[in-house]
C-alpha cells in the first residue's frame, strides 16, 4: 500500500472516515440535566421531609410555612448541595490532571498523598498558633477562612512538589503509588502527634472529619470555598491543551512547543488548590478523584482533555451529590459517613479500571 | 560566526561532489542556500555537560541537511546518533558551534518557533488510552491551534491530507492502542506531517517493524521527502535499506568519525568499511560482502 494508491483511493471516497473530535452538545446537555437533577434532589430529600413546593418557594426567596423548614433549607441543605457540587468537580478535575501528568491511571489527590498534605498543612498552622487545638477539626474561625484555604493549598502543594520531584526520577507507576502511600503515613503520623495533645472532643471531631462531609461548610466559609475552587477550576481549564500533548509523553510534548516544566508547575498549583481546599473543608474524600475521570473516558470514549475536563466537572459534581444523598440514607434515621459511600462505590470502579487495562501505564 | 556565503560554499562543496545533487553551480547566495539546505551546522560539538564535567561525543562537526531528500544517519549504538539528532532538534544544547534550522540559528528560536520548523518521530512508546488515530495525528496541529487546542476546519483538512500522504486515512477512526506497530508508525508520521514543518527527524522509524513494513515505511519516507520537499533525517540500523532508499548517508563511527555523502559515493570511497573498522571480524566480512554487492549492482545499473 503506497501513499499514491491510498491517495487516489480516497479521492472518490463518498463518506468522510474521519471521526468528530469535538464534544457533542447533547452529551453536555445530558450531564447538565443530571447535575441539575442531583442538585434538586439533594435540596428536596433529607432526614426531615419537606414538600417540594415549599423548597421551591424558599429558594425563590419566599417564606416556608414552617420556620424550621426555612432554616433547614437555607442554612443546611443549600450550602451542602453547593459544597458537594464544587467538591466533586474539584476532586475529579484534580484527579484527571494528575493521571495525565504522572501517566498513572490510579493517580488522584487522595492516593498520592496530596490530600494528606492539605490536612497536615492546616494542622501545622493550627499547632503553631496560640492554641494547640482549634480549627481543622473544630472549624472555629480561628485562622479565618482565607488562612485555611492558604494552609491547605500550601500543604497539598508541598506534597505535590515532593511527589513530582521523585516521580521524575522513578518511572515506575507502582513506585509512585507506594510513594503516595508513604507520604500519607508520614503526614498522618504528624497529625497523630497533634491529636495526641488535643482534647477528647477535638479528637472525636477529627475522627468525624476523616469520615468526610459536605455539610460542614457555612455560608461564611462558602465565601472562601467557592471562589478558591472556581479559581482552581479555571486554572485547570487552561491546561487542557498541554495535557493533551502530554498524552504522548514529555519528549513529544516538548517537540510540539510545550514548556513542560511550566505546565508541570501550573498543573501542580491548580490541582493543589483544588485538592487542598476540598480537603480542608470536607475532609479527605477518596475515590471520586480516581473514578470520575475514568468513567468519563469510558462513557465518552476519549482521552481528549477538552472533552474530559467539562464532563469530569459535571459528572464529578453529580456523583458527589448522589453519594451524599446515599450517605443520608433517606427514609431512615441514620446516616453513613460520606467516605463509606465513596469507598463502597469507588473501590469496585477502581478494581474495574485495573482489570480492564492490563497495562498500568495507559491513561 | 560564519557568513551565509561560507555556509553556501560548504554546501556546494559537500553536495556538489556527487552528480545526483550537483544542481548548484557554485554561485549560491542567500536564497539559493536557503532553498537547498534545511539544517546546517558549523563547528558543532555535541555531548553532555553535568556541572563541571563535560563529555564530548562529537567535535567540530560540519553538516548540511538538504531539503527534498531522505538522509539516513547510520552508525553503531553509542556512536552518538541520538545525541546529534537531539542537538539538531534543539532538545539538548550544543556544547559549541551553531545550528541553523531553516535559516535561523537554533538558539534564537523559542520552543514554539522550533515546533513550527521541525517535527520529530521518536522511539518513545505512545501509550494512550482512548485516542483515535485521527486525534493523534491532529495533535500535530498543536503549534498552530488556539489556547484550548480547538481545530479549525482548515486544521482538520491539513490533518486529513497528512493522513492521506502517510497512507493511513483508513485508520482514522481506530483507537491507537489497537493499531499494529507499522500502522502506528504511519500515524506518527502523519502527525509529524500535520505539524507542517520543513524538517522532520525520525529516530529509528523502522525499529519495531517486520521486514515488509520496514520497506514500506522507508519507501514512504523517501517519497514524502521528494514529494513534499521536506528535509527528512532518519537514524537507522538498517544498512541495506538505507543504502537502497536514502538519498544521502551520514556515517558515524564509534571513534567519533563522521562522513556524509550519497550511498554510491561512500561505497566507492570505501567509507563504509572505514567507519566500521573497529568492529569484529564477522562484521567486517559482512560489510565487505555488502560493499562488493552494492558496488557491483551500482556499476551494473
Amino acid at each position: 500500500m503506497s501513499a499514491q494508491t491510498t491517495r487516489a483511493g480516497w479521492e472518490y471516497a463518498p463518506v468522510s472516515p474521519f471521526p468528530v473530535l469535538r464534544i457533542r452538545r447533547s452529551v453536555l446537555l445530558l450531564l447538565v440535566v443530571l447535575a441539575g437533577t442531583a442538585f434538586a434532589s439533594s435540596l428536596m430529600i433529607g432526614a426531615v421531609s419537606i414538600p417540594p413546593g415549599e423548597v421551591l418557594r424558599v429558594l425563590l426567596g419566599g417564606q416556608a410555612s414552617k420556620d424550621t423548614w426555612q432554616t433547614i433549607i437555607l442554612t443546611f441543605r443549600l450550602p451542602k448541595a453547593i459544597t458537594a457540587l464544587f467538591a466533586g468537580a474539584a476532586l475529579s478535575v484534580a484527579g484527571l490532571q494528575m493521571q495525565t501528568l504522572f501517566r498513572n491511571p490510579l493517580a488522584d489527590p487522595f492516593v498520592l498523598g496530596v490530600s494528606s498534605g492539605a490536612s497536615l498543612g492546616v494542622a501545622l498552622v493550627v499547632l503553631g498558633g496560640t492554641s494547640v487545638s482549634a480549627s481543622v477539626f473544630g472549624r472555629t474561625a480561628f485562622l479565618g477562612e482565607v488562612g485555611l484555604v492558604g494552609a491547605a493549598s500550601l500543604g497539598a502543594a508541598a506534597v505535590f512538589a515532593v511527589v513530582l520531584a521523585i516521580a521524575r526520577r522513578v518511572q515506575s507507576a507502582v513506585t509512585l503509588l507506594v510513594l503516595g502511600l508513604m507520604v500519607s503515613y508520614l503526614t498522618s503520623a504528624v497529625v497523630s502527634v497533634l491529636i495526641y495533645f488535643s482534647l477528647p472532643e477535638q479528637v472525636s471531631a477529627y475522627i468525624n472529619w476523616t469520615f468526610g462531609s459536605f455539610g460542614g461548610v457555612t455560608w461564611q466559609q462558602m465565601r472562601a470555598f467557592a471562589p478558591a475552587l472556581l479559581v482552581g477550576l479555571l486554572a485547570a481549564w487552561i491546561t487542557v491543551k498541554p495535557l493533551n500533548a502530554l498524552l504522548l509523553g514529555e519528549n513529544y510534548a516538548r517537540s510540539m512547543g510545550v514548556n513542560v516544566r511550566a505546565v508541570r508547575w501550573w498543573v501542580a498549583a491548580s490541582a493543589s488548590l483544588l485538592a487542598g481546599v476540598v480537603t480542608a473543608f470536607c475532609g479527605p474524600i477518596g475515590f471520586i478523584g480516581i473514578a470520575v475521570p475514568h468513567l468519563c473516558r469510558a462513557l465518552f470514549v476519549s482521552s481528549d482533555h477538552r472533552i474530559l475536563m467539562p464532563t469530569s466537572v459535571l459528572l464529578g459534581g453529580s456523583l458527589a451529590l448522589i453519594f451524599d444523598l446515599i450517605s443520608q440514607m433517606p427514609g431512615t434515621q441514620y446516616a453513613l459517613p460520606l467516605n463509606v459511600v465513596t469507598s463502597a462505590v469507588g473501590a469496585p470502579i477502581v478494581l474495574w479500571i485495573v482489570a480492564r487495562r492490563q497495562s498500568f501505564g495507559r491513561i | 560566526m560564519i557568513t551565509e556565503w561560507q555556509a553556501a560554499e560548504h554546501v556546494v562543496h559537500e553536495l556538489g561532489r556527487n552528480s545526483r545533487h550537483a544542481e548548484t553551480d557554485g554561485h549560491v547566495f542567500g536564497n539559493a542556500l536557503h532553498a537547498a539546505v534545511a539544517v546546517y551546522a558549523k563547528d558543532l560539538t555535541t555531548g553532555y555537560r553535568q556541572g563541571a564535567r563535560v563529555r564530548v561525543v562529537h567535535r567540530r562537526l560540519e553538516l548540511a541537511l538538504p531539503r527534498g531528500k531522505l538522509t539516513a544517519l547510520l552508525g553503531p549504538n553509542g556512536a552518538g546518533k541520538s545525541t546529534l539528532m537531539r542537538t539538531l532538534a534543539g532538545l539538548q544544547p550544543a556544547l559549541a558551534g551553531t545550528v541553523w534550522v531553516d535559516g535561523t540559528p537554533l538558539r534564537a528560536l523559542s520552543l514554539q518557533a522550533i515546533a513550527r520548523k521541525l517535527a520529530v518521530v521518536l522511539t518513545d512508546r505512545v501509550d494512550v488510552g482512548y485516542v483515535t488515530a485521527y486525534a493523534l495525528a491532529a495533535l500535530g496541529r498543536y503549534p498552530y491551534t488556539r489556547w484550548d487546542g480547538q481545530l479549525t476546519p482548515e486544521d482538520e483538512q491539513i490533518v486529513q491530507e497528512a493522513m492521506r500522504l502517510a497512507g493511513c486515512s483508513e485508520l482514522a477512526g481506530r483507537m491507537v492502542v489497537e493499531l499494529s506497530d507499522g500502522e502506528r508508525q504511519r500515524v506518527m508520521i502523519a502527525r509529524a506531517l500535520a505539524q507542517q514543518t520543513p524538517i522532520i527527524f525520525l529516530d529509528e522509524p523502522t525499529a519495531f517493524l517486520d521486514l515488509p513494513r520496514r520497506v514500506e515505511v522507508m519507501h514512504l519516507l523517501r517519497s514524502l521527502a521528494h514529494q513534499t520537499k521536506r528535509a527528512l533525517l532518519i537514524s537507522t540500523h538498517d544498512l541495506e535499506l538505507a543504502l537502497r532508499f536514502a538519498d544521502l548517508l551520514w556515517l558515524m563511527g564509534s571513534d567519533g568519525t563522521f562522513v556524509a555523502g550519497t550511498p554510491t559515493e561512500l561505497l566507492q570511497r570505501g567509507e563504509l568499511l572505514r567507519v566500521f573498522a573497529a568492529e569484529g571480524e564477522e562484521v567486517q566480512r559482512y560489510l565487505k560482502e555488502v560493499h562488493h554487492r552494492w558496488l557491483a549492482e551500482g556499476s551494473g545499473a
